[in-house]
């Protein structure tokens, strides 16, 4: 085989080239996961930690379904007290900060949900 | 041969009820065909309000509303309300409700004498919410949609901003969002702060229109126009009660609607 070293450095620098993003966030990357801020004494949500923070936008999606298209605002009952589905006044009543609660994992995720293109941020606590 | 002459009449009769026979599948294939359709916009035009629960409505009493000459408050407490913006630009201006003279309110009801002045009387006028809602039928995505008490609602998620509902409701009661309403700096908190943190904003390139406050309904309170009418020219309830003030009203008094020709039927009334 002719040029067998050349070929083989080709490859070599090639995948290094290719796979920069993996060995780099590899190496170099911070993959500790933000520290929320809930700003609330609360010990339960709509639904245990784990499935919040993985599915709480199908919830919101399933909310949003239920009052625009079916007019049903609930209520919800979390830990035995009701409320109304409501992304502004019962979600971020109870986590505070849209700030220091939603936008700091949407970055650290690099998430855009559009959530906040038309609903207001209520006053930060 | 002659054997044969029965057969060969039976193979011509034969021949003749085939023809009759596909004739008559063929019929019933262009009647099942066209029926079906016919059928299907039969009952589409039917709407999916409900006879049981509520069936909203509003009465505009014109003659209460004359009082206070060009009086706003309706217009105003409604696009506070809304957070609906205030843009210095027939073209790219956004109404939920608002006043048209009466030759306009009226296309096609106005004749040669009429009451003195009453062809340039400011008519409120909004989305009618109609039994028969065209814009429903044309959109796309369904954004927009019929609930079963009647409200005609836009679905913000859903709308992709094709304006086929613009194009379709001869009221000229929807308005687009050709930029943004309340522009949102890099973290998403608008530069200027809407009137009401309760009720969201709209996007650039969504349709919007009166929504007979669907959201305050839900919370027990009245329309926000209907509130805010020093006049008590807007009366709002439920027509399928029939103790309601505007069921009672409409009873009473003659009223009409804009465009009934039209087949729509609105549910804002006009006591003229």
């Amino acid at each position: 085989m002719h040029d067998q070293g050349k070929v083989i450095a080709g490859i070599v620098i090639f995948l290094i080239v290719v796979l920069f993003p993996i060995w780099y966030t590899g190496a170099f990357g911070d993959f500790t996961p933000p520290n929320l801020d809930p700003v609330t004494d609360a010990k339960e949500c709509v639904k245990d930690k784990a499935t919040m923070t993985a599915w709480h936008m199908d919830l919101l999606n399933e909310w949003r379904n239920d009052v625009v298209r079916n007019n049903d605002r609930g209520p919800v009952l979390i830990a035995g007290k009701e409320w109304e589905k409501s992304l502004t006044r019962t979600c971020l009543g109870c986590h505070g900060s849209y700030r220091k609660f939603c936008h700091k994992c949407h970055t650290y995720a690099d998430v855009k949900p559009d959530c906040w293109q038309c609903h207001v941020v209520p006053e930060e606590r | 041969m002659e054997d044969r002459k029965p057969d060969a009449e039976g193979a011509v009769e034969k021949d003749v009820s085939r023809r009759g026979f596909l004739a008559a599948s063929g019929a019933v294939a262009i009647a099942i065909g066209c029926g079906g359709p016919i059928l299907a916009a039969l009952a589409s035009a039917r709407s999916s309000t409900k006879e049981d629960g509520p069936r909203w409505a509003m009465v505009v009493d014109t003659r209460k509303c004359e009082e206070k000459g060009d009086c706003m408050a309706c217009s105003l407490a409604c696009h506070q309300t809304h957070n609906v913006p205030e843009i210095d630009s027939k073209k790219e201006e956004i109404k939920w409700i608002w006043k048209e003279p009466y030759k306009h309110a009226f296309l096609g009801q106005e004749a040669e004498h009429m009451r003195h002045g009453l062809k340039e009387l400011p008519i409120t006028v909004m989305c009618n919410h109609c039994e028969n809602p065209p814009c429903v039928r044309v959109c796309p995505t369904q954004a927009t949609f019929q609930r079963e008490d009647g409200i005609v609602l836009m679905d913000m998620h859903r709308c992709i901003g094709c304006r086929y509902c613009i194009v379709a409701c001869p009221y000229g009661s929807r308005s687009f969002n050709w930029k943004d309403p309340w522009p949102r700096g890099d973290d998403n908190e608008p530069v200027d702060s809407p009137p009401n943190p309760d009720f969201p904003t709209r996007m650039r390139g969504v349709v919007e229109k009166c929504n007979f406050c669907a959201e305050r309904l839900g919370t027990d309170q009245g329309p926000a126009c209907v509130e805010a009418c020093e006049c008590e020219a807007l009366i709002f309830g439920d027509l399928n009660d029939p103790e309601s003030e505007v069921r009672l009203l409409l009873e009473e008094e003659l009223s009409q609607r804009r465009r009934p020709e039209l087949g729509t039927n609105p549910h804002v009334f006009y006591l003229v």
